[in-house]
C-alpha cells in the first residue's frame, strides 16, 4: 500500500494502468443498481443545489444594487461599516464551513455514484470494443463481430472492455448517461444497464480525427429470446464458435 | 506620433498598450473563427464549408488564439504593464529593457501563429494536441509548438519582472497589506505561470519529438503512453485557467470599488483567503479533465474533492464583491455594467463547474457543448467582459479622453444578450447529448434548432463587441477631455495626468498617514 501511494506520488502516477480489471466481485451480491438512474438522480439534486446558491447571490446582489444605488442628493462615498475582527474572522469561518459541507456532501453521493459506474455486476455480458477511424468494432464472448453496431439483451448488465487501434475515442451512450475513452496502449472498461428494448446512439466523444463528427453507431436492446437467435444466427453466419454465449 | 518609438519603447504603459492592441487583434481574428464556426453548424450537413479539416482548423485556431494570444496576453501583458507601476506608486518597472523585449516576443508569438494559416496542412489537433492524433495529423504542428513556446518564455520573464518590480518598486510607504487588490491578483497568475508554464513547454515540445524527430515519448507501440500527455497538458492548462481568472477578478474589484465607493469588503479574506487559496489549490485539480480517460479510481475520486475545494476561495471572492457593494453609493456607468455582467457570468460558469466536478456526473457530461457552453461563461466570456470592463475603466487614464457613454451602455447590453443565447443554449444541449468539436450533426438532427438559435445569439453578441470597439477608436481620436480622476477612485494611478507622462509622476508620491486605494469614507 505505501509503495503504491509512494509511486503514485511520483511522476510515474501519471502513466498509472488504470486496473481495468479491478473491480470487486462483491459487487455481484447486491441488486443490480441502474447507474443511470442515479445519474439522473444526482444530477437534479445538484442542479437544485447550485440553483439556490445561485438565486441566494442573485439576490442579494440585486437587492444591494437598487437599495444602495446613488440617488440625486445621496452622499458621493459608500459608508460601508468597518469590520470588526471577530467579524472579519466570522466572514470567512462561516462561509468556509458552509461551502465545505456543501462540497463534501455532494463528494460522498459523487463518490457512491461512482462506484456504481465502476462495479460491474457478475451478471454481465462482456463485450470487446476496438475503437478506429471511424468506427465502433465489437467482438462478443463467442467470436461474434459486428461494427457500429452493439446488440444486447434487455435486463442484462452489458460491460465494454475498449481499446483503440489508432486515436482517442470515447465511447458514449448519452441515453446511458455513460462514455469512457478509449486509447492505444491502455485497456479502459465501461457498463450499463440497458432495460427495455430499442435503439440508442452512440456517438464519439474525443476528437480522434478528420471525420469525429460521423462517428456513430448505435445500440440496439432486443428482448433476450429475440437477441439469443440473432446471436446464433450470426455466430452460424460469420462461422464462429458458436454457442459459448 | 512616431512610430519608432513606439516599437523601441521601454515605458511601461507603453508597452502595456502595445500588448493591448495585439491581444484584440487576436480577439478579433479568433472571434472570426468563432462566426465561421457558427456559420458552419447553422444547418445540418454541409454549409459553408464541405471539408470538415476547414472547421477543425477553425476551431484549432479559435481556442488557441483566444487563451495564448487573447485573454492572458490581455490580462497578464496589458492590465499587469499598465496599471501596477501606477497602482504602487512606481516609475516604472523593474527591468523596462526585459519588459520591451517580452512584447517583441509576443508579437512574434502572434504572427507564427497568424502564419498557421498560410503554410500548407494548417494544424486541426485543438489546442489540447493530444496525441496519437497530433502526432499523426498531417497538420503542421511546428509552428503551433514555436508559438506556445516563445509565448511561455515572454511570459516568464514578464513573471519575474513584475514580481520584482511589486517587491522593491512600491512608493515609500506602500505596504504589503495596502497594495490594490488586482495587484495581488496579478502576483499570483505570475506565480502560476513560473511554476507551471516549463510544464506546458515540455509537453508540447514531446510532442514535435514525436511527430517530427521520432522518438515514441506518447506511442505506446513503443513502450510510451498516451496519457501522459494528458496530464502534463492539463498540468498546465487547469492553472492557466487562474492565470485568466485572478487578473480578470482583480479588475472587477478595482471597478466595483470605484463606483460603490467602498474599500473591498473584508480585504485580508479576500487575499490570502481567496487569492493564497486559489494559488494553493490550483496545482492540485488537473484530473478533473481526465474524469473519463482511464485514469485510476482513486486519483479521480481525489481530485473530485480537491475540485470541490476550489468552491471554497472562489466563494469568498465573490462574497467579497457582494460585500463591496453593502452601503455603497452606487453608479453605473459602463466599465461597472460590465463589472456587474461579469459577475453574473461568473455566478453561472461557476455554478455549473459543480456538476462537472463530481466525477460521475461527469461520465456523461464532459466532451459534450456542457462543457464548452461552462467555460466560456466562467472563464471564456467573463474574461472577456472583464477584460472590456477594464478597457473601459482606464480608458480615460490611457488617452486623456472619455468615449461615448450611451454607446458603451448599449454595446454592453447587445453583447449580454448575446452571449447568454449562445451558451446557456449550449450548455442545455449538452446535458441532452450534443459532443463538442462536431462538425456536423446528422445523426443528432434534433439540434438543428438549438444551433440556429446559437448563430443568430453569436452575430447579436458580435455586434456588440464591434460597437464597443468603435466606441474605442472613435473616443481616443475625438472624445472629449477626461482629467485626472473621471470616476474619484482612491486608487494612485488616478492622481497623475491622463495620460500620464514617461516616469508617471514629476516626483514619487506621497502617501500621507492613513493612505489606502480604497480609502473612500476619509473623504
Ligand atoms: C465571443 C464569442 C465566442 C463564440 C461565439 C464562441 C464560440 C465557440 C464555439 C462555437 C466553439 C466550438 C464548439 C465545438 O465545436 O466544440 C468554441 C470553442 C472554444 N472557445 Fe469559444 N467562442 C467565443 C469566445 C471565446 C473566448 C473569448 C474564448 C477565450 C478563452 C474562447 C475559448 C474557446 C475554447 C478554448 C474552445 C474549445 C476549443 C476546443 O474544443 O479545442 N471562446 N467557441
Ligand atoms: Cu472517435
Ligand atoms: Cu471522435
Amino acid at each position: 500500500m505505501l509503495r503504491r501511494i509512494g509511486a503514485s506520488l511520483s511522476l510515474a502516477a501519471l502513466s498509472w494502468h488504470a486496473a481495468a480489471a479491478d473491480y470487486p466481485a462483491a459487487a455481484a451480491a447486491r441488486a443490480i443498481k441502474d447507474p443511470a438512474a442515479g445519474w439522473d438522480h444526482l444530477w437534479h439534486e445538484v442542479l437544485i443545489d447550485i440553483t439556490i446558491i445561485g438565486v441566494i447571490f442573485a439576490l442579494v446582489m440585486t437587492y444591494f444594487l437598487i437599495r444602495y444605488r446613488r440617488k440625486p442628493g445621496d452622499p458621493k462615498t459608500g459608508s460601508a461599516p468597518k469590520l470588526s475582527p471577530a467579524a472579519a474572522v466570522a466572514w470567512v469561518v462561516i462561509p468556509v464551513f458552509v461551502f465545505l459541507a456543501d462540497d463534501l456532501y455532494i463528494a460522498a453521493n459523487g463518490w457512491a455514484l461512482w462506484n456504481n459506474f465502476r462495479d460491474v455486476p457478475a451478471d454481465r455480458m462482456e463485450v470487446r470494443l476496438e475503437s478506429g477511424m471511424y468506427s465502433w468494432d465489437y467482438t462478443y464472448p463467442n467470436g461474434v463481430r459486428t461494427q457500429n453496431e452493439l446488440r444486447v439483451p434487455a435486463g442484462k448488465a452489458v460491460m465494454l472492455r475498449m481499446t483503440s487501434r489508432d486515436t482517442l475515442h470515447s465511447h458514449w451512450i448519452p441515453d446511458f448517461r455513460v462514455k469512457e475513452d478509449s486509447m492505444p496502449g491502455r485497456i479502459t472498461y465501461m457498463w450499463f444497464l440497458p432495460k427495455q428494448p430499442g435503439e440508442h446512439i452512440v456517438t464519439c466523444g474525443a476528437y480522434c480525427g478528420i471525420m469525429h463528427s460521423y462517428m456513430a453507431g448505435k445500440v440496439i436492446v432486443l428482448p433476450a429470446e429475440e437477441f439469443k437467435t440473432w446471436l446464433d444466427q450470426e455466430a452460424a453466419r460469420q462461422g464462429v464458435a458458436g454457442k459459448t454465449a | 506620433m512616431n512610430i519608432k518609438e513606439w516599437i523601441f519603447t521601454t515605458d511601461h504603459k507603453r508597452v502595456g498598450i502595445l500588448y493591448l492592441i495585439g491581444s484584440i487583434t487576436a480577439f478579433a481574428v479568433a472571434g472570426v473563427m468563432a462566426l465561421l464556426m457558427r456559420a458552419e453548424l447553422s444547418t445540418i450537413g454541409p454549409t459553408i464549408t464541405s471539408n470538415p479539416s476547414n472547421y477543425n482548423v477553425w476551431l484549432y485556431a479559435h481556442g488557441a488564439v483566444m487563451i495564448l494570444g487573447f485573454q492572458i496576453p490581455a490580462l497578464t501583458g496589458f492590465f499587469a504593464n499598465y496599471c501596477i507601476p501606477l497602482m504602487i506608486g512606481a516609475k516604472d518597472v523593474a527591468f523596462p529593457r526585459v519588459n520591451a523585449l517580452s512584447v517583441w516576443l509576443f508579437y512574434v508569438g502572434i504572427i507564427l501563429a497568424v502564419l498557421t494559416f498560410f503554410i500548407p496542412d494548417p494544424p486541426d489537433v485543438m489546442w489540447t494536441g493530444y496525441p496519437p492524433y497530433s502526432t499523426i495529423s498531417t497538420g503542421n504542428t511546428a509552428l503551433y509548438t514555436f508559438t506556445v513556446l516563445i509565448l511561455g518564455f515572454a511570459s516568464i520573464i514578464g513573471g519575474v519582472n513584475f514580481l520584482t518590480t511589486v517587491a522593491y518598486m512600491r512608493a515609500p510607504g506602500l505596504k504589503w497589506g495596502k497594495l490594490n487588490i488586482f495587484v495581488w491578483c496579478t502576483l499570483g497568475a505570475f506565480v502560476l505561470q513560473l511554476i507551471f508554464v516549463p510544464v506546458l513547454g515540455t509537453a508540447v515540445t514531446l510532442i514535435s519529438f514525436d511527430k517530427y524527430l521520432g522518438t515514441h515519448f506518447f506511442d505506446p507501440a513503443a513502450g510510451g503512453d498516451v496519457l501522459t500527455y494528458q496530464n502534463l497538458f492539463w498540468f498546465y492548462s487547469h492553472p492557466a485557467v487562474y492565470v485568466i481568472f485572478l487578473p480578470f477578478i482583480g479588475v472587477i474589484y478595482e471597478i466595483v470599488t470605484t463606483f460603490a465607493k467602498n474599500p473591498p469588503f473584508n480585504y485580508k479574506m479576500v487575499v490570502y483567503g481567496g487569492i493564497f487559496g486559489i494559488v494553493g489549490l490550483s496545482g492540485e485539480v488537473w484530473v478533473h479533465h481526465l474524469y473519463t480517460s482511464g485514469m485510476a479510481d482513486w486519483i479521480r475520486i481525489g481530485m473530485m474533492v480537491t475540485t470541490l475545494m476550489i468552491s471554497v476561495p472562489v466563494g469568498l471572492m465573490v462574497i467579497g464583491l457582494a460585500g463591496t457593494l453593502y452601503k455603497g453609493s452606487i453608479t453605473f456607468e459602463t466599465p461597472m455594467l460590465y463589472a456587474l455582467g461579469v459577475m453574473f457570468l461568473f455566478l453561472i460558469g461557476g455554478l455549473t463547474g459543480i456538476p462537472l466536478a463530481v466525477t460521475s456526473l461527469t461520465v456523461h457530461l464532459s466532451r459534450s457543448y456542457y462543457v464548452v457552453g461552462h467555460f466560456h461563461y466562467v472563464m471564456a466570456v467573463a474574461g472577456t467582459f472583464a477584460i472590456f470592463a477594464g478597457v473601459y475603466y482606464w480608458f480615460p487614464k490611457m488617452t486623456g479622453r472619455m468615449y461615448n457613454e450611451r454607446w458603451g451602455k448599449i454595446g454592453f447590453w447587445i453583447t449580454f444578450i448575446g452571449t447568454n443565447i449562445v451558451f446557456w443554449t449550449m450548455m442545455d444541449i449538452g446535458v441532452k447529448g450534443m459532443p463538442r468539436r462536431y462538425y456536423d450533426y446528422s445523426h443528432m438532427s434534433q439540434f438543428e434548432g438549438a444551433h440556429q438559435l446559437m448563430t443568430i445569439g453569436a452575430i447579436i453578441l458580435g455586434i456588440g463587441f464591434v460597437i464597443a470597439l468603435i466606441n474605442w477608436i472613435v473616443g481616443a481620436i475625438k472624445g472629449p477631455k477626461a482629467g485626472e480622476n473621471p470616476w474619484g477612485s482612491k486608487s494612485l494611478e488616478w492622481t497623475t495626468v491622463s495620460p500620464p507622462p514617461h516616469g508617471n509622476w514629476p516626483s514619487p508620491p506621497v502617501l500621507e498617514e492613513g493612505w489606502s486605494p480604497y480609502a473612500y469614507r476619509r473623504a
